[in-house]
């Protein structure tokens, strides 16, 4: 991945509305073929990026390409190039599931011939097939998502941007969904992915850029954050809301690191099963407890002292 | 188009005219309306045509048995009908226009968000405006040849000038419908909407639809003459009685402006909604 060609480089970024900052002098790269997710709260900055890389949004300073182009100059190419999933559904209500997909490919311009069994393929894609004659109204949040998906693909774009792809669906459908960007990822479409859900931007993404406040925090794979900003396990305490800050001084010493939480103590250590008998052997014995692999939540929370989802 | 490419296509238009904001497919737009239109809306359309059927009915029939003869400025003398009726094929022309580009508009804008689905391939907001409009205008055409077909049998039409009726009321449709979707895409909520009922009631009655300016003090009249509605209606009385002068281009040229600014508000509005 590291030798394949730059498709979006960004440098200095910066887009401000008034006085508030929504991103503030960010770099980065995306190569062809990668993964690359955007992880932070509501309000980073995530989704003002986005939209100043699909040419919808101008930036107030700093240098960015997309295919070496600038979208301020080449705004309908760069669109041409992209693939956009919104954040918020913008499916045509009044048109049929095939009707999106046909006047979104003539909207960049594209022959009827050429649309046609690119309709069939990308509805079999979508798991829509059945679906194909019924209006949009109709239609499931997940299988909405996954139309708008099928509708990015129509003009074969290059890069396939997704802006809080998961948000608001239920477990059952976002699981259908990550299998479907799953298989675009294997076949190599690059893919630009927001989310503050940490279980997603593991599965989904190579590359992460933690961002808050419209900075960057860290960069690199989920498996680098975790190894560089947190340790391999967490033990998660409780004694109860009165006694949480009480105990906390006693349980720093015994850890690399911990977090204490309104509700319960995060321990930070590489064998949670063995802190966790230290801590019985100290006298101290929490409500409850629980062992469990770091996560990129650890990570958000040691790089900015607050938690993804609030 | 010989390519298949949606990056080639949108290469293609470097250099063009407006290249940033205009693909030059704005008939996509119509394409979309008619595959709309043909999925639903079928007795919402219809009743635009019987509108003006109904009022010329009631009011030319009816109201114009009592009135009996109308004289014009220049001696002639008309029934009533024949006088009411160029009023509301105006009238309609403007309605039809009215509807599609401010509430259907504010729909598409605000509710299903399809403007910003469109601004997000390679089409601009020029296109979305003007195949919004062109679609209100077909609109309009349509009204007018219906409502032609009713009026001209019906002995109503007197003059050869009055084929040119229903080129004017696309005209008048243009005009209407430009500035409806400039001002509605300047609205956030469905409540600012109904100053476009509170500004349209009005002007379809005092107008001069069912009977001459003249009635009024000149400064009135004088207010009424600057508006839309005023200039739709002398535009196509003149051309169904047969009454026409160099003058009549007066109300051509208001329309053409009117047409413009339109256009003009409705791609800058778009442009600063979603391409900020």
């Amino acid at each position: 991945m590291a030798n394949q060609e730059v498709l979006i480089e960004a440098k200095q970024l910066v887009k401000r509305y008034g006085d508030f900052t929504a991103v503030n002098g960010i770099d980065f790269q995306v190569r062809k073929g990668e993964s690359f997710g955007f992880l932070g709260p509501n309000g980073a900055g995530k989704s003002t990026t986005m939209r100043i890389i699909a040419a919808t949004l101008t930036r107030t300073s700093g240098e960015i390409t997309i295919l070496g182009k600038d979208p301020e100059k080449f705004g309908p190419e760069i669109k041409a190039h992209l693939g956009v999933v919104p954040q918020t559904d913008n499916l045509d209500n009044a048109l049929t599931v095939e009707e999106n997909l046909y006047i979104y490919g003539r909207y960049f311009g594209l022959s009827k011939k050429f649309i046609a069994p690119k309709i069939d393929e990308l509805l079999d894609f979508a798991q829509l097939t059945e679906k194909r004659s019924v209006k949009v109204e109709t239609l499931s949040g997940g299988m909405k998502r996954r139309l708008t998906i099928a509708r990015a693909l129509v003009s074969e774009p290059e890069i396939l941007m997704l802006d809080e792809p998961t948000t608001g669906l239920d477990p059952q459908a976002r699981h259908i969904l990550w299998d479907r960007l799953f298989r675009l990822k294997e076949q190599g479409v690059t893919l630009l992915i927001t989310t503050h859900y940490m279980d997603e931007a593991e599965q989904l993404c190579d590359r992460l850029m933690v961002m808050d406040k419209g900075s960057i925090m860290a960069e690199d794979s989920p498996a680098g954050l975790i190894k560089n900003f947190s340790t391999k396990e967490v033990l998660e305490v409780r004694f109860g809301s009165d006694r949480n800050a009480d105990v906390a001084p006693q349980l720093k010493e015994m850890c690399e690191r911990i977090e204490v939480l309104p509700d319960r103590i995060l321990m930070y250590a590489d064998d949670g099963e063995v802190l966790l008998h230290d801590l019985g052997q100290k006298g101290l014995h929490p409500l409850t407890s629980l062992v469990r692999r770091s996560s990129l939540e650890d990570v958000f929370l040691r790089l900015t002292g607050r938690t993804l989802v609030d | 188009m010989i390519t298949d490419n949606a990056v080639l296509i949108a290469q293609s238009r470097r250099g063009r005219f407006a290249e940033s904001r205009y693909s030059g497919r704005a008939h996509i737009l119509l394409e979309r309306s008619l595959i709309a239109f043909r999925n639903s809306a079928w007795l919402a359309v219809l009743s635009g045509f019987f509108e003006p059927v109904l009022y010329l009915l009631s009011f030319g029939y009816g109201l114009g048995h009592l009135i009996g003869k109308i004289p014009l400025q220049n001696g002639h003398v008309v029934s009533y009908a024949m006088y009411i009726a160029p009023g509301l094929l105006a009238t309609s022309a403007m309605n039809g226009a009215i509807y599609d580009s401010t509430w259907n508009v504010f729909f598409k804008l605000k509710h299903d968000r399809i403007y910003q689905g469109m601004l997000q391939t390679s089409l601009g907001p020029l296109d979305v405006a003007l195949g919004e409009i062109g679609w209100s205008l077909l609109r309009g055409f349509s009204y007018a040849v219906g409502f032609m077909c009713v009026v001209v049998p019906a002995g109503l039409i007197t003059s050869w000038w009055g084929i040119l009726a229903v080129p004017a009321a696309v005209l008048i449709a243009f005009g209407f419908a430009s500035v409806g979707m400039g001002i509605t895409s300047c609205f956030s909520t469905f409540q600012q909407m109904d100053y476009i009922n509170i500004a349209m009631l009005p002007m379809f009655l005092f107008s001069g639809s069912f009977y001459p300016l003249t009635v009024y003090p000149g400064y009135l009249q004088g207010i009424l003459k600057s508006l839309p509605l005023w200039q739709a209606i002398a535009m196509v009385r003149d051309l169904t009685l047969g009454i026409v002068t160099w003058g009549i281009l007066w109300h051509v040229l208001y329309f053409v402006v009117m047409a413009s600014v339109g256009v003009t508000i409705t791609t800058q509005r778009l442009t600063k909604l979603f391409l900020r």
